[in-house]
């Protein structure tokens, strides 16, 4: 196992820029999710990693050692792909001894290795079955299969859930959460998908159009998202903007949006009169008749023991998560209630968030 | 379920269509056939009987063709033969009834082992070079990729007849005339172009992450090249082994004007059979069909991977 360290990792496709100045670390037996939408360069951030592809420039370091220019074969990293690259011209046992044929390890050694993999993925009954007739699930323990049974430093899987129908997907993401806990393999795990990457990660880095726009926990990456698009990128519904024009002063504890005054966390930074947005979650906002922030009931979304209600406020539509058992009518008129002290501040220019007390208290490079 | 009555399937072909299908695959499969099924016949008839009016579909057959084939005979007077002792063998008989006696082998099993080597072995050089050839276009950047293999294809382009003369003297003044190196590597020039267009299609279809797969799990390119890409490429090499290898055997224009002795291949010496001792078609036709045979046998083995060669990229999942 070892740590996973990469450093202004840039890769450019001839003039198209993929990855732009990638740094983070992995800690040993940390489980990161890499999470973007399609084409931010997620895959080939990984690649990178593995020896597929070279980077542009910068550095990578697995252990503590400049694997930079290291081939692929000498890194000691198992990889998972996103269609598996199961060999089909071998059975299931054969495919998950192939890394330890390279390897040269005795052949009573191998049997027993596979078994054990085998045995701790549930797929020691299909060991001598074709890969070609396996079902989703079981093509994907036997990927897994043959990533674990290597020991290697570090795993690098890429959406290996992304081909599974989506009530597998569940059972998978628990699976594959468990298994971590038990193998404590530095991980880096590429996905769309915000919630297997709020599910399973210690570690999220969200990405988009080849930069990382927040590394952090997933509780850093809801509660304090670092840029607007962090922000709408995560949570469902995402957060919601209210937009303003005002120019800000360090200790500032209220904004103006509307002529209606909210409280909001300590700005810690003046701030020119700029545009500005003010983030709120849908679920820390209430509603409460005597609040001058007011507007008209668009329509509501029932999810059982919650609603999201979208109340249309001049700008553009604001949704809010609150119980089920309150009545709207569409078209009524509602006063909008925020939870001052969740809150974040955002210059729309840059898409940054404005420095608060609410960033400052948790936060950590 | 019971009470819609269709009268078809909404997928399936109807009985109609798949009888009509299969009749007009059938009436074409017979007009092939005729040709080949006359060869052989012809190669079972006498002389006589071979260039009757009207043809004889029904006939005594005999070996004579293949006795004829594979001998040369002397005329004797009937004293002579009359002299001899008890025919040794059943050819040995048919001549004598002929009033000849069989002098000595003819050359076919000679140069039928010639077209076995050269076709063959340059089947075999054209689709390892094409192999690598193609593996290599198909994961590398390679520069001018583009030109590259339109040049490779463009060899094909004339006819070969064109370039006969100076290979005749290249061949000549490098004393490849003649030999079966000699045919072996022009074979196998004239093939890579195709072996590798072919298998550059089947090995774009095989996805980079196997050998990828393979290569961070500890493999050289080399090695994964071995054990993951070739054992996937195995249906695309068949096909091409079969396209190669018709061309080599069948080729006519080059193997009349480079060989003549000792590296003559049997195309270009079954036309010559007729020659020896009047119009002898049944011994033509019995050449012609040992020439089929193997790679009748060939195709057969492959049939099945030739079938998805020829449609391929659109049956492999
Ligand atoms: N070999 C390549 N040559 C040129 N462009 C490439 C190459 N590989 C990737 N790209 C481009 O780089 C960008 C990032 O690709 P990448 O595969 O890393 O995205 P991704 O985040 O994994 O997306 P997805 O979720 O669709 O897999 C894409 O726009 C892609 O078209
Ligand atoms: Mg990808």
């Amino acid at each position: 196992m070892a740590e996973i360290r990469i450093e202004n990792l840039r890769k450019e496709f001839g003039a198209f820029s993929a990855v732009e100045d990638s740094s983070f670390v992995v800690r040993d037996g940390e489980f990161l999710a890499l999470l973007g939408p399609s084409g931010c360069g997620k895959t080939t951030t990984l690649r990178m990693i593995a020896g597929l592809e070279l980077p542009t420039s910068g550095k990578i370091f697995l252990g503590g050692e400049d694997v930079t220019f290291n081939r692929a074969r000498e890194r000691d990293i198992a990889f998972v792909f996103q269609l598996f690259a199961l060999y089909p011209h071998m059975n299931v046992r054969k495919n998950i001894a192939f890394p330890l044929l390279a390897q040269g390890v005795a052949k009573a050694e191998i049997r027993a290795r596979v078994e054990e993999t085998a045995k701790l993925l549930q797929i020691d009954h299909i060991l001598d079955r074709s890969v070609s007739g396996l079902a989703g699930g079981d093509r994907q323990r036997v990927a897994l299969g043959r990533a674990i049974v290597r020991r290697p430093k570090c795993f690098l899987m890429d959406e290996p859930l992304g081909t599974l129908d989506a009530e597998f997907r569940d059972l998978m993401v628990r699976e594959l959460r468990e298994l971590h806990n038990r193998i404590r393999a530095t991980t880096v795990y590429v996905t769309h998908d915000q919630l297997e990457a709020m599910a399973m990660a210690d570690k999220i880095a969200v990405m988009n159009h080849g930069i990382i726009e927040q590394f952090g926990t997933p509780q850093e990456i809801y509660n304090r998202p670092a840029t607007m698009y962090v922000a709408d990128f995560i949570g469902s519904p995402p957060m919601n903007f209210l937009r303003f024009t005002a120019g800000l002063q360090k200790g500032a504890r209220s904004v103006v949006v509307d002529g209606v005054d909210i409280s909001v966390p300590e700005v810690h930074l003046d701030l020119a009169e700029s545009e500005l947005a003010l983030g709120v979650r849908p679920e820390d906002i209430s509603f409460s008749d005597v609040s001058p922030l007011r507007g008209a009931v668009f329509g509501s979304e029932y999810h059982g023991t919650n609603q999201i209600v979208a109340v249309e406020m001049g700008k553009g539509l604001v949704k809010a998560r609150v119980p089920a058992d309150q009545n709207f009518h569409i078209g009524e008129t509602v006063g909008l209630e925020l939870n001052y002290d969740r809150l974040s501040l955002f210059d729309c220019k840059s898409g940054r968030a404005v420095p608060s007390s609410r960033y400052a208290e948790h936060h950590h490079g | 379920m019971s009470s819609i009555n269709t009268a078809h399937s909404v997928v399936e072909p109807s009985r109609t269509s798949k009888r009509i299908a299969a009749t007009i695959v059938i009436a074409y499969a017979v007009i092939t056939m005729i040709p080949l099924a006359w060869i052989v016949l012809t190669s079972f008839k006498s002389p006589p009987d071979s260039i009757s009016y009207p043809p004889k579909i029904v006939f005594q057959p005999t070996l004579e063709g293949y006795c004829n084939l594979f001998t040369t005979r002397t005329r004797q007077t009937s004293d002579y033969i009359a002299s001899l002792g008890a025919p040794t063998s059943t050819c040995d008989e048919i001549t004598r009834s002929r009033n000849m006696v069989i002098a000595g082998p003819s050359n076919y099993w000679p140069r039928f082992q010639n077209s076995l080597v050269i076709a063959f072995g340059s089947t075999f050089l054209a689709v390892s070079l094409g192999t690598l050839a193609a593996y290599g276009f198909s994961r590398f950047k390679v520069p001018l990729a583009e030109d590259l293999l339109f040049f490779i294809l463009s060899t094909r382009m004339m006819p070969p007849i064109a370039v006969a003369i100076p290979i005749y003297l290249m061949y000549r003044q490098l004393g490849l005339s003649d030999t079966a190196l000699g045919m072996i590597l022009l074979y196998t020039a004239v093939n890579v172009s195709l072996a590798v267009w072919l298998l550059k299609g089947f090995i774009d279809e095989i996805p980079r992450e196997y050998e990828e797969a393979a290569m961070i799990d500890g493999y050289t390119r080399m090695q994964a090249f071995f054990k993951v890409v070739l054992p996937q490429a195995t249906t695309g090499i068949a096909a091409t082994a079969i396209f190669c290898l018709i061309f080599a055997w069948n080729e006519y224009a080059f193997a009349v004007l480079l060989t003549s002795g000792a590296a003559q291949t049997a195309p270009p010496f079954i036309p010559t059979i007729i020659g020896e001792g009047g119009q002898d078609w049944p011994a033509v036709a019995a050449g012609t069909t040992i020439f089929v045979v193997p790679i009748l046998v060939f195709t057969i083995l492959l049939r099945k991977q030739l079938l998805r060669g020829i449609t391929f990229g659109a049956v492999r999942k």
